[in-house]
């Protein structure tokens, strides 16, 4: 018989951290209120990763106003492909990607067809603070379109894949891509559809799949399987990871890259309150590694060693 | 950021919290008497004293013992009842007299006291410190027999009460020797052996007095004042009867007046005659723990809500049911993990509930919600700006609840109109974050975090008007501090969410 839920204490035995103990144990012990404003407005976060020269996608433009809305034409004129976003939003709200002109005529990522009026619709939307916590004005920005590694081509359906590791006071403790599909029309947000793949940090493997919660071995649009496979750059990508953890300073810290087919990996965004689905995804809670590391008095300066740490924590 | 973790002091204060607060609900209820059911309903005495007199045609003078310091009993109401006299009462010590004096009384004069009251836990104490009485000089033989009485009794005795005890058994006992009968016969009713009785403990000191009270049972009429000892050990008065000995008040005993002083004094009148009468009935409790609370030397019940004027108290029966939505709501999020739009929406469509019962309310939220979607769903292709865009969202809701009560009222459905205290604004803004929802994540989770919220919104109904919690809420709106202990402690549990327990499942499985 198929269980239709688990106990606490099955949970607490698997090492499943909870929403509740992730807010009031990590999230409110380590991740220090001051610093939150660095990671909620992206366009600090990129100034930010840029002096301490992380990699990240190029910037085009901010748009502060409406004015600077209706003058925009001069700027899809230069980028036909881009991505707008809002400085301040959250969990992948409000990102219109548009990926070629025809014309006067622009298409979406999805291949659908939007108006220049359309666009200024949005980037005034995301002005006026729709898409911001707590509706609070925002900017917009406008970025260069990731061309992403056609390494994940058959195990995506259109969008970009991301790729999201939990770094805990400079550690990587877990790692996860997530797949779009068809479902979650191209966008690689779990609660939409799209599919998370554990990482093996040791050696950058996929492991488990899971759709829905559920585990999946075949991605449900390209039918091909998504274990097992090794992501390219691993190290790369670990150490950009603890790289953005230790410009920023926060104690615990989801880390969102993307693999650009031309300039490798790039940070998108940083989460002060990455979820907990990345423990699905790896069939694997995410206690045991933050307990052991909380309890840790010294932290090595050194990333590279941190990176050994995790990895030799995981075998 | 430090890696040890600080103990923190939540605990401590939600335990104080609740301590204080439960401590305090029930000091009231134990000691004050406060009910913890709304139908709880108290006995109440009514006993009326019918005073009558022929007047001289000269002036007159009327002093009347009234109640003061009633054991057992709650005074609630108190009239004095005289047409052409002026009233002035007066207090000494363990007594109240109320004097009735008028320029000219000539004919039938009628006057009336009205005592309600009710049985009450609340202790009280006397304040008369009496001092020890002088040994009397008795006559003989009487005060041979006294002193071969004191003898026999100080040998069966330790202290004041076993004393008494001791005495009033051989004075009332069925085969009295000679001593005894010679004593009893210097008195010849209850009230002359109880001074008697007095007379004998001076023998030995004791001091001692008489109280008058009279027996609340039934109703009855022609009720008489009957005399009880009272005794002083040092520390308090012990009460006795004089002739079966039991010691203590009755329970059904009424205490009127203490000591020797006449009941009633008549000046400048004759035919003076009072009789005393007694109803029972019933009330609410409440109103008698409030009308007792006004008497109570206490800051708690000073405190009570209950001495609001009526308007004043309706806005407090609302206002305090809101936190423990507030409650409800956390306990909901937190421990349940159920997803709603905004954190208090869901508490502030259940307030609106309240005036439009809970099918109609649900059925017009759904109504003007999905309405409202669908006009916003064609605002969005106008592309306005948010603030704008807002603001018609909200005028089109008032719109909708303007068209729905003109077509219900037309049908003849009053209630309908109960509609315009929806909060408007809540409606706009649930209508706007519900589409932004539908067109980013799809109308799945819309749809469930509609869903969630209304869920939510009926819990919280049923909770704000549970006839019971209101109830508790505003008669020991100490309860506050117990929600908040109760919310400071959720704010820092850590354990599962019963949604979580569903959404990893699969898990349990692993290691």
């Amino acid at each position: 018989m198929k269980m239709r839920f688990a106990w606490p204490w099955q949970l607490r035995k698997a090492g499943i951290m909870g929403i509740n103990e992730r807010n009031a144990d990590f999230i409110m012990r380590f991740n220090p209120r001051r610093l939150y404003p660095l990671v909620d407005d992206k366009l600090k976060t990129k100034q930010l990763a840029i002096d301490a020269g992380i990699a990240v996608p190029e910037l085009y433009a901010v748009l502060e106003s409406e004015h600077e809305i209706q003058e925009i034409m001069p700027l899809l004129d230069k980028h036909s492909e881009f991505v707008m976003k809002p400085a301040q939003g959250s969990g992948g709200n409000g990102i219109l990607v548009v990926g070629g002109r025809l014309g006067k005529q622009f298409t979406k990522a999805s291949g659908e067809p939007i108006t220049v009026d359309q666009i200024r619709h949005h980037a005034s939307n995301v002005l006026s603070g729709m898409y911001s916590l707590g509706g609070h004005p925002d900017k917009a920005l406008l970025e260069y379109r990731v061309r992403f590694d056609p390494f994940f081509e058959h195990i995506t359906y259109k969008g970009v894949p991301d790729i999201r590791v939990i770094v805990f006071r400079g550690i990587p403790v877990a790692a996860m891509v997530r797949l779009p599909t068809r479902e979650s029309d191209g966008k690689a947000n779990l609660h939409q559809g799209a599919i998370g793949a554990g990482i093996d940090l040791a050696t950058g493997h996929t492991t488990f799949c899971v759709h829905h919660n559920q585990e999946v071995t075949l991605h449900p649009d390209t039918g091909q399987p998504m274990s097992g496979i090794q992501i390219p750059h691993w190290d790369q990508i670990l150490r950009l990871a603890v790289g953005c953890a230790d410009t920023v300073g926060l104690g615990y810290l989801g880390v969102d890259l993307v693999m650009d087919q031309y300039l490798g990996p790039l940070m998108l965004e940083l989460n002060a309150r990455p979820g907990l689905n990345v423990q699905l995804a790896n069939k694997r809670g995410l206690l045991k590694s933050l307990r052991r590391w909380s309890e840790l008095e010294e932290i090595p300066k050194c990333p590279e060693e941190r990176i050994r740490m995790a990895q030799s924590a995981i075998h | 950021m430090s890696a040890k973790k600080k103990s923190s002091p939540v605990r401590m204060w939600a335990m104080i919290l609740l301590i204080t607060g439960l401590g305090i609900a029930f000091y009231k209820s134990e000691f004050l008497g406060i009910p913890t059911t709304p139908e709880a309903q108290a006995e109440v005495w009514t006993i009326q004293a019918r005073i009558s007199f022929k007047g001289t045609g000269g002036p007159a003078k009327l002093s009347f013992s009234v109640p003061y310091k009633t054991p057992g009993f709650l005074k609630l109401d108190e009239d004095f009842i005289s047409s052409r006299f002026g009233l002035t009462t007066e207090t000494e010590r363990d007594n109240q007299v109320a004097n009735w004096a008028v320029r000219r009384a000539r004919g039938d004069q009628l006057l009336y006291y009205r005592l309600s009251v009710a049985r009450s836990e609340y202790p009280i104490e006397w304040s008369i410190k009496p001092r020890f009485p002088e040994v009397p000089q008795y006559e003989e033989p009487y005060g041979q027999a006294i002193r071969a009485i004191l003898d026999d009794v100080r040998q069966a005795s330790a202290d004041v009460e076993s004393y008494t005890r001791e005495l009033l058994a051989q004075l009332n006992t069925q085969q009295p020797n000679e001593n005894v009968e010679l004593i009893r016969k210097r008195a010849t009713n209850q009230e002359e052996w109880v001074r008697e009785i007095i007379n004998v403990l001076k023998g030995v000191k004791i001091p001692a007095r008489e109280i008058w009270g009279m027996t609340v049972q039934d109703a009855r009429n022609n009720v008489q004042l009957t005399p009880l000892l009272q005794v002083h050990n040092g520390k308090r008065w012990i009460t006795y009867h004089p002739t079966s000995g039991a010691q203590g008040i009755p329970d059904d005993y009424l205490v009127w007046s203490v000591g020797q002083n006449p009941l009633v004094q008549l000046e400048g009148g004759t035919d003076l005659k009072v009789e005393f009468s007694i109803v029972k009935s019933y009330q609410e409790l409440i109103e008698v723990a409030r009308k007792g609370t006004y008497q109570l030397d206490s800051m708690f019940a000073r405190i009570s809500l209950l001495a609001l004027p009526v308007e004043d108290q309706n806005v407090f029966r609302l206002l305090l049911m809101v936190p423990l939505g507030a409650v409800l709501m956390v306990f909901l999020r937190t421990v349940v993990g159920i997803s709603t739009f905004g954190t208090f929406m869901p508490i502030l469509i259940a307030i609106a509930f309240r005036e439009t019962q809970l099918v109609l309310g649900l059925v017009m939220f759904t109504v003007i919600v999905s309405i409202g979607l669908m006009i916003r769903f064609y605002l969005e292709r106008l592309m306005l700006l948010l603030v704008p865009r807002l603001a018609s969202i909200l005028i089109i809701v008032v719109l909708l609840m303007l068209v729905i009560s003109f077509i219900t009222n037309g049908m003849g459905a009053e209630r309908f109109l109960s509609i315009a205290l929806f909060p408007m604004v809540i409606l706009a803004m649930t209508i706007e974050r519900m589409s932004i929802v539908w067109e980013e994540n799809g109308a799945g989770t819309a749809m469930k975090e509609g869903f969630g919220s209304l869920v939510v919104a009926c819990m919280g109904y049923l909770v704000m008007t549970n006839e019971y919690l209101m109830y508790i809420m505003f008669v020991f709106p100490e309860m506050l501090l117990v929600l908040l202990g109760i919310s400071l402690m959720m704010g820092r549990y850590t354990g599962y969410r019963l949604t979580e327990l569903v959404r990893f499942k699969d898990m349990a499985k692993y290691k």
